[in-house]
């Protein structure tokens, strides 16, 4: 139980408010699964049938993890995993 | 040592548009074999990347014939692309209104003005998604203004795949990752495609800003916004940088090499420091080629460069830095 996953404000009305959560995982997919186990409804708001939903943006230590093997993508133990929603960018 | 240059006359300040210098990173390359270069976009005529997507999506309409004389055009945009259509658009005979967050900085909003352009504030929650929402809102309601779009105008990632790209293989034949920030993504996909075309096993690296939680501040998932020009194919990794990440590169910039850049250009390092550890951990040799996209000077009023970085960091907490 030792990967912290923060949450955006949008979806922390599963995590009783809370802006970070402990879970634990192989994979993301893995993660995401034992979130919801806890956290229900979580698991359907990041993922469908495809992978990942298109405003969904999950890095692994800051790294997008659509490059590191999608939902595959393997945890370990001091991970941080942080959830986004897709934005716009800034001085663009 | 100052040498003489190349031709560097042009008719006009439109025409000196591009040919950025790319300048070595000497003091936070971490070694001979794992080297990182700048290249400096805030030479450009208005001081950011973005006068070569204004000029090359205003060159488009006009040739599309969308563009007249004396026509209106209409951009979200958080400052630079703003900036650089109002000086083209002042030069060219053409009305602009930006549709701008209302969390941008100060020095923005008087660029723009000073240049002639009118500007219409959206709301800071939800930033630039807000910024796009609103135009597209404008544009249907008055068909005769001239919508642009960055976000899905081709002209923007073409320009980059036509200029910025083939700039950096003539000056960095040896590159081996192209790192630049995140936003309409037109810098990444064009230069980009470019460099995987010429360069076997090129890395194309995004640096993507983490805002503060304002800016992504809408109330659900489904609000969120992936540009049209986005195809992730073109990339090979992508960083979320802090904030507090960026601030501190940028002022690393200009403490260890006399670069004075924007807070994206912090954000650029900060990603490019991770790959340049990893190719160094991996014993790759890497030649790093990062975009700066503006100089610092349009965020001094934010408090970027004052006080402590902990000070700095609250100051930008809600903004759209980047």
């Amino acid at each position: 139980m030792a990967i912290e996953v923060r949450i955006p404000t949008i979806l922390r009305t599963y995590t009783g408010g809370a802006k970070s959560v402990q879970a634990s995982g192989d994979t993301i997919a893995g993660l995401i699964a034992d979130l919801d186990s806890r956290h229900v409804g979580l698991q359907e708001r990041l993922v469908d049938g495809s992978g990942l939903r298109r405003f969904v943006n999950v890095y692994l230590n800051d790294e997008d993890v659509r490059f590191l093997g999608g939902l595959d993508a393997p945890v370990k133990d001091g991970d941080t995993v942080t959830v986004l929603p897709a934005v716009a960018g800034g001085a663009r | 040592m100052v040498t003489l240059g190349g031709q560097m006359r042009f008719d006009s300040i439109l025409d000196s548009v591009g040919g950025t210098p790319l300048v070595g990173l000497p003091n936070l390359s971490p070694g001979p074999d794992t080297r990182l270069w700048a290249k400096l976009e805030d030479r450009n005529p208005t001081g950011s990347v973005k006068d070569r997507v204004a000029l090359a999506m205003i060159d488009a309409a006009e040739k599309e014939g969308r563009l007249h004389k004396g026509a209106t055009i209409l951009e979200p945009t958080s400052g630079n692309t703003g900036i650089s259509l109002a000086m083209i658009a002042r030069l060219r005979g053409y009305k602009l209104i930006c549709v701008m967050p209302e969390n941008t900085s100060a020095e923005r909003t008087q660029l723009l003005q000073m240049f002639g352009a009118s500007i219409i504030y959206s709301p800071a929650a939800g930033g630039s998604n807000e910024a796009v929402r609103v135009a597209r809102k404008l544009a249907a309601e008055n068909p005769d203004w001239v919508l642009l779009y960055q976000y899905g105008n081709e002209a923007n990632a073409r320009v980059h795949y036509e200029t910025t790209g083939p700039e950096l293989l003539a000056d960095l034949p040896g590159i081996t990752h192209f790192v630049a920030g995140l936003g309409t993504t037109g810098t990444l996909m064009g230069t980009g495609r470019f460099l995987r075309e010429h360069v076997p096993g090129v890395q194309v690296v995004a640096a993507e800003p983490r805002y503060g939680e304002l800016v992504y501040g809408f109330r659900n998932m489904d609000e969120g916004f992936v540009p049209e020009l986005y195809d992730d194919s073109v990339l090979t990794s992508r960083f979320s940088v802090s904030a507090a990440d960026a601030l501190r590169r940028a002022r690393q910039l200009v403490h260890e090499e006399g670069i004075f850049a924007g807070i994206s250009a912090g954000c650029v390092l900060h990603a490019g420091l991770a790959i340049a550890e990893r190719a160094r951990g991996l014993g790759q040799r890497a030649e790093i080629a990062l975009l700066i996209a503006d100089g610092g000077w349009k965020y001094l009023s934010t408090g970027a460069f004052a006080g402590t970085l902990a000070e700095a960091e609250a100051k930008i907490e809600g903004e759209l830095w980047a």
